[in-house]
Formats: structure tokens, C-alpha cells, sequence
């Protein structure tokens, strides 16, 4: 049986995306021109989130994506074919600000392929990326603009966000040891 | 469930989950050919052969575009410009093809079984573009797609193919996917085109064309293969318009919403008036379309390794 942790309780997620929330206001002063897009799955509802949080600091609704990468995935002949989730970007980028939104960054190939996978879409003025959990172990030379815990973990662990959009009982973010 | 397997040779191997992971990715990559940049670097860097032993127009443009949006490299190959006509076997082009490091070959050949054989002789996958009179998955798979999702689903519907079954890789692939998903099947024709023997595959088989049709929610015409057909299976071409062709008349005693597709070439004044084909009830050019997106998420579910479980191939 994994041994399992819990390493964000309900409180502790919602208390870190709203740090995370006015450190993008803090960063992004004038907030118009700012977009969130979220990484599925997990990110998505992220993103949801933190525009929740950002519309009440900057009293105006913010723009949020959902950007599936796995199309521009660097490794997809050595595993399963990926699920593709919708993509659904309903504004132009081109020019905005583009804060995306992902739940643990780990090797930063996810965020490469959704910075690719971006410029289909046109060319934001900046990307920034806002994580939940950085858990170390880049393959690439890729940071986080905002984060929400950073977790040391062994390469063989895994971190699992739950959350209670997609169906679980209460936020939490799990290690699991194998 | 994730997508395991290496060929795409009929859909009768596949079960109803398999053949919902295609459509369900079908429908991320439709939505890719509705961007401005409408290509992917999903397969950059792999080589796909596009070995087409018999000719197609629809099919091989279809995987063709559907290839380069995916950012493969490709090479066609017709039998006109081939060694076919100097006496080189099939297995021997196709080992010639893997030698040149093919990571696909997308087959159409007149001999049912040949993606099967070229399946056990070569590393690279295959991918059954048609093969004789056996079956034609990516056309099922797209005719199930368009289905789906026009009216949302694929259990408990009507769905009659009208034509020459006999002769069609089409309404055998049809059969197997739509059985699969749970749809009710009925086929009609000449009787000579339409066996009772195709009751065995779970569907109905009846001669009125009328009575065929009256509760169908979609009507599933096929032309008919003369090229196949190697003597007169009915009295003339303007027998069979009379007697099984789609007009006006006929489609007016049908359910107000039921849809008409063709696989193509369609025989415009035979097996479907023109004025049929060109209404808002027919779904001939949708099925194109959606085609290609079918065909992008073949490739790139076949392009996927080995699972986490360690399963591959068929």
C-alpha cells in the first residue's frame, strides 16, 4: 500500500490561491489587460478560482482558458496515447498578459508544450505561470512566477490534487510514497 | 481506458470503449481545424506512407491533410507509379517502405486481409484505408462520429444503410461500429446485393425500401461497385433508381428528422436525387470534414507507446 500525506488541506489550497491571487495583482498593476489559462486537469479549476478571487481585488471580470497541451507534448510516442481535453480559449491573446495556470510543476515539459501550444493562438505581451505545488525535479530550465507550496519530493512520489469540481468530497492535495 | 493498440485493421477487433476514445479525440482535433494555425506538432519528425494500391480521392486526400496537420513527413504512393507494375509483391514494397524508416503505412488495396498481412511482416503501424470488400474502420468511425454528433448519441437509433452491402467494406465497417454502440441496424437493397447472411452480424434485412426508411433516423446510402461486381446483380441502373434510389417522395414519408449521409463518390440521380444530396437534411459534406478529424486522432492515438500497463499491439 502507498504511503500517503496530506500536503495541502482544503483550507491551506484556498489560502494559497488567494496569495497567489494578489501576488498576480501585485505583479500585473493594471489588471485589464490580464487573461488566466488553465493546464487540465486540475489546472482548469485553478484558473476558475483564482479569476474569482482577482475579479474582487480588481472589481472587473477576468478572461479564463482552458489550454490542453497534449498535442504538443515532447514525449508522446514513448507512453499511452494522452485523454485530450477541450481546448477553449474564448478571447484573443494576442497583446494580453497570459497567467497559466497548472497544479504541480515537476519537470516543466508540460509548461513548454503550453507555452507551443500558446502561440497557436496568437502572441501574448508576457506569459507568466502561477503553480499550486512546485515539487522540484526540472528537466528544463523553467520556473514559476507564483507559487503556491513548494513540496521536496523523490522522483518516484506523486502528488495528487483533489478537488471538489471534479467530484471529491473536499480539496486536498495528497504525496503519495510508493 | 487508455488506447493500446499499434494498428487500426478493422473495427471488428475493437470494442465499444475503443471506439469511443476515437471519437471522443475526434472531437478535440475538429476543433483544432477550426483555428487559424490548424496544424499540430504531434507526429513531427515520423514518416508515414500512404500506400494506396487502389484508387481513392476522398480517403487518401483525407489522411493526407490530416498528416501534414499533425506535422508528419509523408510519401505517397499510387499503383500507377509503382513497381506494382513490374511485378513486385506487396510484402516486398512494404519492406522496401520500412527500410526507408516508415513509422506508418496507410494501406488501400483490393484484397481483403493485405493490412493485416503488411500488420505481421512490419514494425511500423498500419492503418486499413480500405481493403477489398472487407472493411473500411476510419469510414465507420467518421459515419459514427458525424452521427454522434448530430444527434448525440448512438444507442437505440435507427440507422438504415440502403445499397450495395454485398460489395461494401463501408456497411461492414458500419455494421460492426454502430452494432457495437448499440444502434439498430437495418439493411436494404436488391436482394441480390443484400444476403440474409448479413443478419448474422445483428442487424435487419428487408427489401421494402419504404418500409426500410419509415422510422430510420438515419438512411446510410451507398453507391453501388459495379468495379466489384463481376456479373449483372439486377436488371438495370434505372431499375434500381426506381426501386431503392432516394427522392423526394420517398424521403418525405421518413421521420421529419431523419439525416441522410453518403460515404462518396456519390451517383447523383441514382441512389440519391440530386436535389437530396444537396438539402439540409444530408450530412455528405459534414462527413468529410469530420473525416479528418477522425483520421488525426487515429494517428495520434496509434502514435502513443506502450501503456503504463506494458500492452501494445492487437
Amino acid at each position: 500500500m502507498p504511503e500517503t500525506t496530506v500536503i495541502l488541506d482544503a483550507t491551506a489550497i484556498q489560502r494559497a490561491l488567494t496569495r497567489i491571487a494578489h501576488e498576480i495583482a501585485e505583479r500585473n498593476e493594471v489588471g485589464d489587460d490580464v487573461v488566466l489559462i488553465g493546464i487540465p486537469i486540475g489546472g482548469d479549476h485553478l484558473a476558475a478560482r483564482l479569476a474569482k478571487v482577482l475579479a474582487g481585488i480588481w472589481n472587473h471580470a477576468v478572461p479564463v482558458g482552458i489550454l490542453d497541451v497534449n498535442m504538443h507534448r515532447d514525449d508522446l510516442d514513448q507512453r499511452a496515447a494522452p485523454t485530450i481535453h477541450p481546448t477553449v480559449i474564448p478571447f484573443d491573446v494576442t497583446g494580453k498578459t497570459v497567467v497559466l495556470v497548472d497544479d504541480v510543476l515537476f519537470s516543466g515539459r508540460t509548461t513548454r508544450a503550453a507555452m507551443d501550444a500558446l502561440n497557436d493562438f496568437g502572441r501574448p505581451k508576457k506569459i507568466q505561470l502561477a503553480v499550486l505545488i512546485d515539487r522540484g525535479h526540472r528537466d528544463l530550465p523553467i520556473r514559476a512566477d507564483f507559487v503556491g507550496k513548494n513540496a521536496p519530493t523523490a522522483l518516484d512520489e506523486k502528488i495528487s490534487l483533489r478537488l471538489t469540481e471534479a467530484g471529491a468530497a473536499q480539496d486536498e492535495a495528497l504525496l503519495l510514497k510508493p | 481506458m487508455k488506447w493500446t493498440r499499434k494498428h487500426l485493421l478493422d473495427i471488428e477487433s475493437l470494442s465499444a470503449d475503443e471506439i469511443t476514445i476515437v471519437l471522443d479525440t475526434a472531437r478535440a482535433f475538429k476543433a483544432v481545424g477550426q483555428r487559424a494555425i490548424k496544424k499540430v506538432p504531434a507526429l513531427r519528425g515520423k514518416t508515414i506512407v500512404n500506400l494506396f494500391v487502389e484508387p481513392s480521392t476522398r480517403t487518401r486526400i483525407s489522411f493526407e491533410l490530416a498528416e501534414q496537420r499533425l506535422s508528419a513527413d509523408i510519401i505517397n504512393f499510387s499503383t500507377e507509379a509503382s513497381s506494382f507494375k513490374k511485378g513486385e509483391t506487396l510484402k516486398d514494397t512494404a519492406l522496401n517502405l520500412q527500410a526507408l524508416n516508415a513509422d506508418f503505412i496507410v494501406i488501400r488495396h483490393s484484397a481483403s486481409g493485405a493490412p493485416h498481412f503488411l500488420s505481421r511482416v512490419l514494425d511500423a503501424h498500419v492503418i486499413n484505408a480500405g481493403d477489398g470488400a472487407h472493411e473500411h474502420p476510419t469510414q465507420a468511425l467518421l459515419d459514427t462520429f458525424t452521427v454522434r454528433e448530430r444527434k448525440g448519441k448512438i444507442a437505440g437509433l435507427n440507422v438504415t444503410i440502403l445499397g450495395d452491402i454485398l460489395y461494401s467494406r463501408v456497411a461492414r465497417s458500419n455494421i460492426w461500429a454502430l452494432t457495437k454502440l448499440g444502434a439498430k441496424v437495418t439493411l436494404c437493397g436488391p436482394s441480390t446485393l443484400v444476403p440474409k447472411t448479413f443478419e448474422q452480424m445483428g442487424c435487419r434485412v428487408t427489401y421494402d425500401v419504404d418500409e426500410a426508411i419509415r422510422d430510420a433516423d438515419i438512411i446510410n446510402l451507398l453507391r453501388i461497385q459495379h468495379e466489384r461486381q463481376r456479373k449483372t446483380m439486377f436488371p438495370s441502373i434505372g431499375e434500381y433508381t426506381q426501386l431503392f434510389g432516394l427522392n423526394k417522395a420517398r424521403l418525405a414519408k421518413t421521420k421529419p428528422d431523419a439525416l441522410v449521409m453518403h460515404p462518396g463518390p456519390i451517383n447523383r440521380g441514382v441512389e440519391i436525387d440530386s436535389e437530396i444530396a444537396d438539402c439540409d437534411r444530408s450530412l455528405i459534406l459534414e462527413q468529410v470534414t469530420n473525416g479528418l478529424a477522425v483520421r488525426m486522432a487515429v494517428l495520434f492515438l496509434l502514435n502513443g507507446g506502450k501503456g503504463p500497463q506494458g500492452v501494445a499491439g492487437n
